[in-house]
């Protein structure tokens, strides 16, 4: 059994411990917001914050997230309220596909958290999350809208 | 039977990785009375469901991607119903009730940029037909007439004594009031939601992560399987060795099929590493010996072969080439590409006796069923299909629908519902890829440099020939050649198109804008090859071959546009170039013009690309143009990166690492310019993609003198030399 804190919900699961985050959190506490797109770090789709920082949960393995406060797509918004990043994306209607939009979104979170005023720079370095229906620019337009509201 | 060899209720259907396809179908008439729905739902016609409290249902059958059909279809509706948008919601009804109900619905297939294209009309006719039962529902209870009466807004209005009543509370009645026998539909001019920028209607739920995709389908007692296919193509599952993975906590079952072994758990995790534990031996036969070097070979055969089928051909080659002073030649290739949906393939099941029911994001779901129920060999009115979002589509969901027989068969032998997701890797390995393919290029230009005769021919792996051979006949697959056929625009005095068919043993499909992303990259490139011989700028050389086309107008409408909005004859800061290039797909005129540079590395980087596109009419131009940036990511990710190369019968690459994608840092500016000229409805989400890789690669050539003549760029050492 592994405890784990996400969303502010305890959980306690039954898995082995090597098992990727990302699937105990989609299949053990079923929340599916959280997306697999490649399993090796390489797109993004699983970014969920760990301690309010953005890891990419398809590459660590659950038991190192005991005991940390995980927070996932469905936890961002607080008390009904859109996150100010989950706004800016309904403004810039970023999503097409949507399905690395979860991912996106709670990258750019932590990015803001850490860099109030990203530079595209910073944005290029930080943002590496693939987009295969190449929403970039409305990505960037609503990161530097969510940086001023 | 339509020219393709298929009708209206017969599907083409790929079901497995070893390639071929099916043609399944339903018996049911189509267009005969539809039966209305059981249930309270106050249907008024199977598109429109008005609630009492006005809100309004508006059902799409096609498949939402990522292009916006969840938001543009219900548009159409809209226009006609004239309710009010904002109690708007859309809906996808469950291919088996389609079937169920006479497919009243229609076609549920969602490709070749059709879906606006194919079911304007019909739509906007359903919320004519709707809006007409309404005001006659509204008249019957005034006792008036209905010509009095006008709909706006959700809202009914008696002109004369200006009394109202609202959709909600005459939808009950109006849904038993007959149909009507003919409705008019508005003109063009008085729309007032076709043409406007309208936010999509999953967006909320998109940025919450509430979407269920195929992939998060949860069913109650479900299992998770993981699957590994034949790696070589058409081959054949030879013996499993599982002794390693006796007793792996949450294993329940490993199920071999034909050409592929999978082992199902409590979770996917752990069915995963079973997977990977397993020893597997696989019958490869001869495609065991394939490489990306013996289908160079073979294709180099075609493009010299004797025999090649011609699709488009006048005046006489060789007196063209006889009057010509100056030759030009070039060979031209392009690899395999996988889709690389960034949900991969994935289908849940549940098969109980002579029943099932399944779960998949596919861009036909009626295609699905239709597998579904010809795998397990059980009548297609057995099976219950649930379409989900797609995580992406681009062509690999659509006549492929492979990811339903592993899923049924796997569900079958477990006896309970199962999930089988693809990892990245398989997804990577067995997709239906993007042809590849060779163009031999020869003009003759005449004294003033303009081409006096051309020759194309083309050679490479045909995607119907290999799905659906009796659709192409006397050995012409039109598909392959499009852009080079009646599409091309150029006025060429003696030409010829022909192409040599090469068929390997790897699956082809359609990956979105189909040939058009090969055949553009050779045209476009060649004619820029041909303007230089001459001396003549890119642009002007085009502009003098333009005239005689039936659609030359609005040819020269988007390149001339193009040219503009980029301040073609303006100068540039050193390092950046201009590329310019022109087609026309699925009905939409394109063109594009590219800034890049190169620098002392070789680095390609693309600063800004115009695209310029005239789709006839935009129904929302706020999808249109994020459409056209999609697009422009798509080709030039391919331009740039995409290749799929093949060894000892295999594909090589396995994951985002090996087949790489664009991201943040190499997003070029977008400037997207629609110019609708009206009277007809092109596609939006794959043209744009064509003109990309050509745009990209003419400026490259202006940048170094370097002809890329195959792609991707990251096998060329662009640096100077
Ligand atoms: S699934 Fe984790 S980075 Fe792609
Ligand atoms: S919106 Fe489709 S992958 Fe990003």
């Amino acid at each position: 059994m592994i405890s784990l804190t996400i969303n502010g919900q305890p959980h306690s699961i039954d898995v082995e411990p090597d098992t990727p985050l990302l699937w105990a959190i989609r299949e053990n506490v079923g929340l599916t917001g959280t997306k697999y797109g490649c399993g090796v770090a390489q797109c993004g789709s699983c970014t969920v914050h760990i301690d309010g920082a953005a890891i990419r949960s398809c590459a660590m393995p659950v038991s190192a997230a005991a005991g940390k406060n995980i927070t996932t797509i469905e936890g961002l918004a607080e008390n009904g309220v859109l996150h100010r990043v989950q706004k800016a994306w309904l403004d810039h209607e970023v999503p097409q596909c949507g399905y690395c939009q979860s991912g996106m979104i709670m990258a750019v979170a932590a990015l803001l958290k850490e860099k109030p005023k990203p530079t595209d720079a910073d944005i290029n370095d930080t943002i590496t999350n693939i987009c295969r229906c190449g929403t970039f620019h409305q990505v960037r337009a609503a990161i530097h809208a969510a940086a001023t509201a | 039977m339509t020219a393709r060899g298929i009708d209206r209720r017969t599907f083409l259907v790929s079901v497995g990785a070893a390639g071929g396809a099916l043609a399944l179908g339903f018996d049911v008439r189509p267009g005969a009375q539809a039966a209305r729905a059981a249930g309270d739902a106050p249907e008024i016609t199977a598109w429109i469901v008005i609630h009492p409290d006005d809100t309004v249902i508006i059902r799409v059958a096609r498949s939402e991607m990522g292009q916006g059909t969840l938001t543009a279809l219900p548009m159409l509706v809209a226009e006609e119903l004239e309710c009010d948008w904002s109690k708007v919601r859309a809906e996808f009804p469950r291919p088996d009730e389609n079937l169920r109900r006479n497919r009243v619905w229609g076609d549920f297939s969602t490709g070749g940029s059709r879906s606006i294209r194919n079911s304007q009309e019909p739509l906007r006719r359903a919320g004519a037909t709707a809006r007409e039962m309404l005001i006659a529902a509204a008249a019957m209870q005034w006792g008036v007439a209905a010509s009095e009466c006008r709909a706006a807004n959700s809202i009914i209005t008696h002109v004369p004594s200006g009394r109202t009543i609202t959709f909600g509370q005459v939808a009950e009645a109006a849904a038993k009031m007959p149909l009507p026998k003919r409705v008019t539909l508005k003109d063009a001019k008085d729309w007032r939601l076709i043409g406007k920028p309208t936010r999509r209607l999953d967006v909320t739920d998109k940025v919450m992560g509430k979407p269920i995709y195929g992939i998060d389908v949860r069913v109650p007692g479900m299992l998770h399987a993981a699957l590994a296919q034949c790696p070589v193509f058409k081959g054949t599952l030879k013996s499993v060795d599982d002794s390693q993975i006796t007793g792996m906590s949450g294993v329940h079952k490993v199920v071999r099929l034909k050409d592929a072994v999978a082992v199902v758990a409590d979770n996917w995790w752990q069915a995963k590493k079973a997977l990977d534990a397993l020893v597997i031996d696989w019958n490869t036969g001869d495609s065991g010996q394939v490489s990306s070097d013996s289908v160079r070979q073979f294709l180099l055969g075609g493009l010299t072969a004797d025999k090649a089928g011609v699709g488009r051909a006048h005046g006489n080659l060789s007196e063209g080439f006889a009057s010509a002073v100056t030759r030009v030649n070039a060979d031209y290739f392009v690899p395999f590409l996988a889709h690389a949906t960034l949900e991969p393939q994935n289908c849940t099941a549940h098969v109980t006796g002579d029943r099932a029911e399944i779960w998949a994001p596919t861009q036909n779901g009626e295609a699905a069923l239709a597998t579904a129920a010809h795998v397990l060999g059980i009548p297609p009115q057995n099976v219950i299909m649930h379409k989900t979002m797609l995580g992406g589509g681009f062509g690999r969901r659509g006549v492929t629908q492979d990811f339903v027989p592993p899923a049924v068969l796997i569900a079958k032998e477990v006896g309970r519902p199962v999930k089988v997701v693809w990892s990245r890797e398989e997804d990577t390995g067995h997709d239906y890829y993007r042809p590849v393919a060779m163009a031999r290029m020869s003009a003759g230009l005449d004294a003033t440099g303009m081409p006096s005769a051309w020759h194309v021919r083309m050679t490479g792996n045909s995607i119907w020939s290999t799905l659906m051979p009796m659709t192409v006949r006397g050995g012409v697959d039109r598909q392959f050649q499009e852009g080079f056929l009646a599409d091309m625009p150029y006025d060429i005095p003696n030409y010829l198109a022909d192409y040599a068919i090469r068929n390997t043993h790897v699956p082809v499909g359609f990956w979105r804008c189909v040939n058009h992303t090969q055949n553009c990259f050779f045209k476009e490139s060649f004619v820029d090859e041909m303007a230089h011989a001459a001396g003549i700028d890119p642009l002007e050389y085009r502009r003098r071959m333009i005239g005689k086309h039936h659609n030359a107008a609005k040819f020269l409408g988007v390149l001339n546009t193009a040219a503009e909005r980029a301040g073609w004859t303006t100068p540039l800061p050193p390092q950046i170039h201009r590329g310019i290039a022109l087609n026309e797909a699925y009905n939409t005129f394109v063109a594009a013009v590219a800034e890049v540079s190169v620098d002392t590395h070789g680095a390609v980087r693309m600063h800004r690309i115009v695209v310029a596109l005239d789709p006839g009419t935009v129904v929302n131009p706020l999808t249109a143009e994020m459409q056209t940036e999609s697009a422009v990511v798509f080709g030039l990710t391919a331009a740039l990166y995409g290749e799929i190369t093949i060894k000892d019968g295999r594909v090589e690459q396995s994951n985002f690492n090996d087949y790489r994608m664009l991201r943040m840092a190499e997003m070029p500016r977008v400037e997207t310019v629609l110019m609708p000229s009206g009277g007809f409805f092109g596609g939006c989400g794959e043209p744009p993609v064509a003109v990309v890789a050509p745009a990209l690669c003419n400026a490259i050539f202006a940048a170094t003198g370097k002809r890329i003549r195959s792609l991707p760029l990251k096998n060329h050492d662009l640096r100077k030399a």
